[in-house]
């Protein structure tokens, strides 16, 4: 039997993956360019007997995911730059109370409300920074309309398995960019079940350390009953200011990303085997890219492409092992300069990080990411 | 037999962090009578707040709570809800989490209709921060942030909840807690968005900067101010004057918005 195919936009591709994954609750406000999510969420849960529901504000958008997850839903909201903003307040909370929900976020030009309908990536910082406080960050950055379906459905999955909020973030071009995708059959893809506990509601506690560094949710309503509050928590999730509790618990949750980087983190590596040059991409970027390193391999440059997937937890092992290979990175992005701070990070001053940005509402073009490849001596 | 309080208390989570003096124990107290009247079960009932002295209600009552952040109460309570139809979700907090940085949150919530009670503890003051004057200060009183007086003119909680399309709305006060169980009943039993405005206390920072010498002045200042909407209808405008309607202030049949969803449901999959 053929799978079923179909010509669709990066957003509408993402509502489907998340209904794949099983997501039942959605919880949004209109904002471009990413309101196609909401409207294909608003046509298809109540079809399945999921809820939708448009909030008055992006704060009560992902106030209202949280809730419904902490009641056993799947949850999803998405949104765009300013609103990602509003959301950071709560997805702290998120972070926190470890409670599982997928924000799918849709890099337009900023700051605030800057260029709604302009491709960007400039929010890829604010994923991991952008609320306050230490926390663990998890952002995909895809590339493609069918690894949009793809990610979002690696986003539920992850958020389930290390109880936290994923992002899922691709540039406005992909969002909006329509190209075929081959939907999976049933049960093709894995879909993470929560881990629910097996104490009895009397023994319960939300943060239980004595199962792992990802203790089991129960569901509110579920015969469990337990406080959640978004103060510092004890593991039976009562408020504290005891130091050595803090410490470890906030240890703890950055630990459940920092200790898993290898299980997280996914890459595309292309034409890096004998590579003097790579060009490090991620989102619709990594296509100019591609072309860029096809034409320079055409004209005897030894280019090749690191496509970041993952872009939190950032991919340092590998970036690390590259800078000690090649002559020169080459980082196209659309923002002023991102994702190069970061590769200059990992780079430790091995070899030079040359930045090509753009912040003008254009996307990076191939023969842009040539000229750079070839300034690399 | 004196009623057993106990029962509903979290096992070693008292004593409060409530000041002495302070109405919100009274209020909780009144929670309890009323979750004990309805008989909810302890794990299909949600207590959700926001942030402030009364939204640390919800950590000393035995069910399932949920202590969100300031002024959201009322947000993450319609995900909970909407997940879970059949659980009781009631919401407490104080007048400046939920009519100020929680105000867009209150006023959608009382729009839908769902299906949810909202007990506000009205103490006029942000009492946890230090005595910020909020937005149920009345005009010309004095707070940390109002050293000269109020300038700002206050919110009135029940009409803010009539006019965004509360359901039910009752009024009652710390002093009258024989009073408050009982509104708080009414407002579970109601299908619909329910509103419970407490006019509470707060000796420590507001009391003091208002020339309230004691508790006691401030516990017979809400008796004094209290009327009940039965016996305002026969007072004149003039001897209402300075007064406060208390009880069930508005009551009206509208279709509750969980079971309206219901409804999406059934129709998009008869479209399907």
């Amino acid at each position: 039997m053929s799978k079923k195919v179909a010509f669709l936009q990066g957003n509408e591709a993402a509502a489907h993956g998340a209904l794949y994954a099983g997501c039942d609750f959605f919880g949004g406000y209109p904002i471009t360019p990413s309101t196609e999510v909401a409207e294909v969420m608003s046509i298809e849960l109540p079809k399945v007997g999921g809820k939708f529901i448009q909030m008055e504000d992006e704060i009560g958008a992902m106030a209202a995911i949280l809730g419904a997850s902490l009641a056993g839903a799947k949850v999803l909201t998405s949104t765009s730059g300013p609103g990602l903003s509003l959301k950071q307040e709560l997805i702290g909370y998120g972070c926190i109370a470890e409670i599982p929900c997928v924000v799918y976020n849709v890099m337009r030009g900023g700051p605030s409300t800057g260029m709604p309908t302009g491709p960007s990536q400039s929010d890829v910082m604010c994923a991991k920074w952008g609320t306050h406080g230490d926390h663990p960050a998890i952002c995909l950055v895809p590339a493609s309309v069918q690894e949009t379906y793809e990610e979002v459905i690696r986003a539920f999955n992850l958020s389930e398995k290390y109880r936290t909020p994923v992002m899922v973030m691709p540039d406005e071009i992909v969002a909006h960019m329509r190209e075929r995708i081959v939907f999976p059959e049933p049960g093709e893809i894995a879909v993470t079940p929560r881990k629910s506990p097996t104490v009895p509601p009397e023994q319960y506690k939300p943060y239980d350390t004595s199962f792992g560094d990802v203790p089991p949710l129960a569901a509110f309503g579920s015969g469990y009953k337990f406080h959640v509050t978004g103060l510092n928590k004890m593991q039976d999730g009562f408020p504290t200011t005891k130091a050595q509790i803090v410490q470890a618990e906030e240890e703890r949750q950055v630990r459940k990303v920092d200790a898993n980087v290898d299980d997280i983190v996914t890459f595309e590596e292309y034409m890096l085997e004998d590579a003097d040059v790579v060009v490090v991409a991620y989102g619709s970027t990594s296509r100019s890219a591609r072309y860029a390193v096809n034409v320079a391999r055409e004209q005897g440059i030894k280019a090749g492409m690191f496509r970041i997937k993952t872009f939190w937890p950032f991919p340092d092992k590998q970036i690390k092992a590259l800078a000690g290979k090649v002559k020169g990175i080459v980082i196209p992005e659309m923002n002023l300069g991102m994702c190069s701070l970061e590769l200059e990070r990992c780079a430790q001053g091995k070899v030079p990080v040359l930045g090509i940005f753009r912040v003008d509402g254009e996307p990076i073009n191939p023969d842009q990411i040539l000229a750079k490849i070839k300034e690399v001596k | 037999m004196a009623f057993d309080y106990d029962k509903w208390i979290r096992p070693g989570k008292l004593p409060h962090i409530w000041c002495p003096g302070c109405g919100h124990g009274i209020v909780m107290k009144g929670l309890i009578r009323a979750m004990e009247t309805l008989q909810l079960k302890k794990e299909e009932t949600a207590v959700v707040s926001g942030i402030g002295c009364a939204s640390r209600l919800p950590g000393y009552i035995d069910c399932c709570t949920l202590h969100t952040a300031h002024g959201r109460a009322a947000a993450f309570a319609t995900g909970v809800k909407m997940a879970r139809p059949e659980m009781n979700v009631i919401l407490v907090g104080g007048d400046g989490d939920g009519t100020a940085i929680g105000g867009n949150h209150f006023i959608h919530a009382c729009r839908r209709n769902i299906d949810m009670t909202y007990i506000i503890m009205n103490n006029y003051i942000y009492g946890m921060t230090g005595g910020q004057f909020s937005p149920c200060t009345p005009t010309g009183h004095k707070a940390s942030t109002t050293p000269y007086g109020n300038p700002d003119p206050g919110f009135d909680i029940a009409k803010l909840a009539i006019g965004a399309g509360a359901t039910f709305v009752a009024r009652g006060t710390a002093f009258h807690a024989n009073q408050i169980d009982k509104l708080i009943v009414e407002a579970i039993q109601h299908k619909g968005f329910s509103v419970v405005e407490i006019l509470d206390d707060c000796p420590t920072t507001y009391g003091r900067r208002n020339k309230y010498k004691s508790v006691i002045e401030m516990m017979n200042r809400l008796k004094e101010v209290a009327v009940p909407v039965k016996a305002a209808e026969k007072m004149t405008a003039e001897q209402l004057q300075g007064k406060v309607l208390t009880g069930v202030l508005y009551k009206e049949v509208k279709p509750e918005y969980i079971e309206e969803y219901a409804k999406v449901i059934e129709r998009a999959k008869a479209a399907k």
